[in-house]
């Protein structure tokens, strides 16, 4: 395995990899959050929350996971960079909305603005749940006899406090879509896992994955918008 | 029929005497331009007007004029050989053009394609690439049977189509990421299919990459750019393959 991490195809094999480790990540918090509009009560999202912050396998999956988005970007970074070295000179006139997706042209300025509302989106809701001293304190709700953190009273209150906030994450939503409609499919082709048939297959995948993220995602401040939730 | 005449044609070209030298565009003018005139023998056309001025004509490279060799390049109007899908340079003709249309030509844009003069940009990157492991070793001796070693028709017609690529460089042009994977993939892809190719595939793919990436080429993202703009429309699924023979090298050593 000589160089094959300093190789190219070596650097988006990594990207690949935690790029795939993402998207498993986002199913199961797309999976939870959705707890927020089937259960008015809060119950349910209460228990899912908690589940979550308690559980010791989550407990050690947490710290990979902020790994595998560190690792993510900073070799996003790094093989922007050297990218944009590999052309010196710049033309003068380009026509590339003719050979290749706006979303594939544009995955580096896409990740940059979804790590800005990841920024944004820790801070309302991780950093308070796990720092309660610094910020707003929680809450506790006891749910099947039980005591926890009223999680689902600061998401509710977050979205039900601001338009803005909203519409924040709204947007969020819809960039990991845009994001998810090239990178899906191209973590595949960089381990070898596409050919002219599996590709289709697989773009066809990248776009399902990308409207269940996107509306997925959007579709829980628009229900607190809409007045439909606690 | 006789083919429509283009009045006037507003030529924006990238001029530089030598690769040392600072290039800037140029912008210069021809008249009645027949639409059945090939791009190369619009800039002919020029050329002549030029050297009837006292000018120095613009170079750039073209030898075939077929669509077969991989010389002519030129990046015409923001697109890697013109506005046409899956043709060379010198297959695009003028009728593509509007009457009084400006058309911006550029040289390769690619560190690893450095320009030598005007439209002419050095392509001997890929020479290197390819003496880096895109052969075969065959051992001397009398020729053997052409049909001894039996190959599956599909392998035969995949192998075929990577061996379209005619290195003009389109891909590693057109790419965002002046990536080469395109014209790397079509060659390992070529020989990787091939019972011939297999003995030595690991050692190719390693080799191949390794050159392609300590001569400046960028990262292939896969955008998908290079497939459209390639004159062969070579298939990235060579690249997923040349990824895969890449991997199944890399886990060996």
């Amino acid at each position: 395995m000589s160089n094959f991490l300093t190789s190219s195809i070596g650097k988006k094999v990594i990207m690949s990899l935690s790029g795939l480790f993402l998207i498993m990540f986002l199913c199961v918090h797309l999976a939870l959050n959705l707890l927020l509009i089937f259960d008015n009560s809060g119950a349910l999202f209460n228990q899912g929350a908690h589940f979550m912050a308690t559980n010791p396998i989550i407990k050690i999956v947490e710290p990979i996971l902020a790994i595998g988005f560190i690792i993510h970007i900073i070799w996003a970074s790094v093989l922007t960079l050297q990218n944009q070295k590999a052309r010196p000179v710049k033309y003068a006139l380009r026509n590339q909305s003719k050979n290749a997706t706006w979303a594939s042209r544009n995955m580096y300025i896409l990740g940059a603005m979804v790590l800005i509302f990841l920024v944004i989106h820790l801070y309302n809701f991780w950093w308070n749940i796990k720092f309660p001293s610094l910020g707003t304190p929680l809450a506790a709700i006891t749910v099947g006899g039980v005591e926890m953190e009223d999680t689902y009273t600061l998401v509710s209150g977050l979205f039900k406090s601001s338009i803005v906030y909203c519409l924040i994450y709204i947007l969020g939503g819809v960039l990991v879509g845009l994001h998810i409609t090239h990178g899906f499919w191209s973590a595949f082709q960089t381990i070898g896992f596409s050919n002219d048939i599996w590709r289709k297959r697989l773009e066809c995948l990248a776009y399902f994955f990308a409207v269940v993220f996107a509306v997925g995602f959007s579709i829980i401040p628009l229900y607190f918008i809409a007045g439909l939730g606690n | 029929m006789a083919d429509k005449i283009l009045k006037e044609l507003t030529l924006k070209i990238w001029r530089q005497k030598d690769a040392k030298s600072k290039g800037e565009f140029k912008t210069y003018k021809v008249h009645n331009i027949s639409t059945g005139t090939s791009f190369l023998e619009m800039l002919d056309i020029l050329n002549e007007q030029l050297v009837e001025q006292n000018e120095e004509p613009v170079a750039f490279d073209h030898d075939c004029r077929e669509g077969i060799c991989g010389t002519c390049s030129l990046f015409i109007d923001g697109r890697a050989h013109g506005p046409d899908d899956d043709v060379t340079t010198c297959q695009l003709h003028m009728r593509r053009f509007q009457d009084g249309a400006t058309i911006t030509i550029e040289p390769w844009r690619c560190g690893a394609f450095p320009v030598i003069k005007d439209l002419i940009v050095d392509r001997k990157a890929y020479d290197k690439i390819l003496q880096a492991g895109g052969y075969v070793s065959v051992s001397t001796g009398g020729v053997p049977d052409a049909n001894a070693i039996p190959i599956p028709n599909d392998k035969a017609e995949e192998a075929m189509d990577a061996a379209a690529c005619i290195g003009c460089g389109a891909c590693a042009a057109t790419c965002k990421n002046s990536s080469a994977m395109l014209f790397v993939a079509a060659k390992v892809s070529q020989l990787a299919l091939l019972p011939q190719g297999k003995i030595e595939a690991a050692r190719r793919a390693k080799a191949m990459v390794a050159k392609m990436d300590e001569l400046g080429f960028g990262n292939c993202t896969n955008t998908g750019a290079c497939e459209m703009e390639c004159p062969k429309s070579i298939s990235i699924a060579h690249i997923a393959r040349l990824n895969r023979e890449f991997l199944k090298a890399k886990l060996k050593d």
